[in-house]
């Protein structure tokens, strides 16, 4: 196995999972329970799918997406913050929705249950191993960025305020609300330009395209105790044993099926507290009055 | 009608009615974007679903692993745990009652086998249901994460021991049972003919009326739910909050796992690779919709199974993917409304301040 085969594809694989985390990190922050990242991927991905076919324009697409990220997200604000919905149940209900708004409209815009037409994507020149799609190169910059704005802006105190002590946020004058409304939009349109990095990387849309990618960020955003380069490192981490069963494929090695639990059972072990304790943000899920 | 009762039963039921306004809405706008006309669809809908034997026989062996499901899923929750777990724990106890079936000899009788196969179920869910309870009460690690991941580590479990070891060639599923199967209803009411109901509706039933024996007539469901509305009062009250816990997850996990009897011993007689489809997750909805209560989970699980067998007897004018779309539009608002309902109508029966 060659080592620069096996990066180059463990950072390929790891672009969708580094938006969708970075995403989780913020709303968990923020103290909102986020099961959604699923659904927000999905719509990306599609949404990104009829800007490219309407416009022909990849970066239209890329636009569309993050609007169909943004939807999702709002929805899901809206009953978590405005109607203090139990947010767990939204998130569920988000990814449901969302699997049955793509199929819809995926039958009603190109007659097909199980996939789009081909659309144009971003780089592609064989000779770059995908590094000369800037959508990877955003994937790669966005966990440090998150993390520069949650620990050294006021924004990103104000997010970490309100995920922990609510009521003291509030009483200094901050708009809880507010706050949380901003965090739950971008983690949507975040998230969804994990899907839409799917979508243009594949050239298509398809049918429940993500796959179960976003409860893997899900895991890495708590693996990597809800610190946006922690996450991101576990990202990093899931897809590289992602590309080992890969490229051992044949080898009958260790059964896929193995290598599919490691990314869940590390994150069981991680909240039982075997290797240090993940803890959460104090006020997640718990709705300000 | 005591007036308790009747604050009890409005809280109950105006969210699943405004949910269904709202769905019907929605279901309007989808219909209307494919040009047709929601009342032809609305009534093909019905018509394909409680309009005719073969219809309604489809309801009710979809509304059979939902209602075990959802009662699942409503038994944590009324000890504060939240089970999102139920998907595994199904396919779980489907593995499992259909491995005890292989192994029986084809001569035992059915009266022997199927209890066999039914506690096998249990045991299978209750395992997947331990786990999560186990890590809680021993290392505070939350349900609702635990139980996600998990779903994904023994999903792949059970795919690895089919795949690898006793599967049909060809197939994603093991071999038929042996001893155990459930019969059909259509060899009793010839009516039904085609359609997947069987006896296990019945189990069902019996199931959701002993949750309502244990949850609301015993000591031990009295305890459940005190744990389940203030832990740290009933601690003081001398329970056991960890061992309530502890009971909920294992009873839950069972019920979870004896849904899978309904497909494995009465539907295809073998366990398959997928079989539980996502109904562990609509039981979520049906225990919320049923506003957690035994009676309210068998209605709410008809209605989810009226959707979804109902998408295929409208599919002909407009895409069956528009029932998931109202499901999900269900979830979200009656998940919406409950905390706005009851706010709404303790602010309506206050006595006017004086």
């Amino acid at each position: 196995m060659n080592p620069f085969d096996f990066l180059t594809q463990t950072i390929r694989i790891a672009i969708p999972y580094l938006f969708a985390a970075s995403g989780g990190v913020i709303a968990e922050r923020a103290g909102i329970i986020t099961l959604s990242l699923e659904g927000y991927m999905l719509s990306g991905a599609f949404a990104a799918t009829l800007g490219v076919h309407y416009t022909g324009s990849p970066w239209i697409g890329l636009l569309t997406g993050i609007f169909g990220g943004l939807v999702f997200g709002l929805i899901q604000a809206v009953a978590s913050i405005r109607y203090r919905a139990n947010q767990v149940v939204v998130g569920i209900a988000i990814n449901l929705l969302a699997i049955g708004v793509t199929r819809f409209f995926l039958k009603l815009a190109f007659d097909s249950s199980s996939n789009s037409p081909r659309v144009a994507g971003l780089g592609g020149n064989s000779a770059w191993y995908g590094f000369d799609n800037p959508l990877l190169w955003m994937g790669l910059l966005v966990a440090p960025a998150l993390g520069f704005i949650l620990y050294k802006t006021p924004f990103g105190l104000r997010v970490r305020a309100v995920g922990e002590h609510p009521d003291a946020a509030a009483s200094l004058g901050i708009k809880v609300s507010l706050i949380q409304y901003i965090s739950v939009a971008l983690s949507g349109m975040l998230a969804a330009l994990g899907g839409v990095f799917l979508a243009l990387d594949q050239h298509q849309f398809t049918d429940q395209m993500t796959a179960g990618r976003g409860f893997i960020a899900v895991a890495a955003v708590i693996f990597g105790r809800w610190d946006p380069v922690r996450a991101a490192l576990a990202c990093l981490l899931f897809a590289a044993a992602e590309t080992l069963q890969i490229q051992l494929q044949g080898n009958q090695f260790i059964p896929s099926q193995f290598v599919e639990m490691i990314p869940y059972l590390l994150t069981i072990i991680a909240l039982a507290g075997v290797v240090g304790r993940a803890v959460p943000p104090a006020a997640l899920g718990k709705a300000a009055e | 009608m005591s007036s308790r009762f009747r604050e009890h039963l409005e809280e109950a039921l105006f969210p699943p009615l405004v949910a269904l306004l709202v769905a019907l809405i929605c279901g309007d706008l989808l219909i209307m974007s494919y040009g047709q006309s929601p009342a032809t669809v609305y009534r093909l809908l019905l018509e394909g679903t409680w309009g005719n034997a073969y219809g309604f026989g489809q309801v009710l062996y979809k509304a059979t692993t939902l209602i075990f499901t959802g009662l699942s899923v409503s038994l944590a929750i009324r000890a504060g745990l939240f089970n999102v777990g139920a998907e595994s724990q199904l396919a779980a106890g489907g593995f499992v009652a259909a491995l005890v079936g292989l192994g029986l000899s084809p001569s035992m009788p059915g009266i022997l086998a199927i209890p066999l196969c039914l506690l096998a179920a249990a045991i299978g869910g209750s395992i997947v249901g331990a786990i999560p309870g186990w890590l809680k009460v021993k290392y505070g690690a939350h349900e609702v994460i635990v139980t996600i991941m998990l779903n994904f580590v023994v999903l792949a479990l059970l795919n690895y021991i089919v795949a690898a070891k006793i599967h049909v060639p060809e197939t994603l599923h093991t071999p038929e049972i042996r001893a155990g199967g459930i019969a059909r209803l259509d060899s009793f009411i010839p009516a039904f003919h085609g359609s997947a109901a069987n006896l296990s509706i019945l189990i069902a039933l019996v199931t959701a009326a002993a949750v309502w024996v244990y949850l609301f007539k015993s000591k031990r469901g009295f305890e459940m739910r005190a744990v389940g509305l203030q832990p740290e009062a009933a601690e003081y009250g001398g329970v056991s909050v960890g061992g309530i816990w502890m009971r909920a997850m294992i009873l839950s996990g069972a019920i979870a796992g004896l849904g899978g009897i309904n497909y494995v011993l009465g539907y295809k007689q073998y366990y398959e690779e997928g079989f539980a489809g996502g109904a562990g997750f609509l039981g979520i909805a049906v225990a919320l919709v049923g506003r957690n209560h035994p009676l309210g989970v068998v209605l709410a699980a008809l209605f989810f199974a009226t959707l979804s067998q109902g998408g295929l007897a409208i599919h002909a004018f407009v895409p069956k993917q528009m029932v998931e779309v109202l499901q999900g539009v269900v979830i979200l608002a009656v998940a919406m409304s409950v905390p706005e309902v009851r706010r709404a109508l303790r602010q309506a029966r206050k006595p006017v301040a004086a």
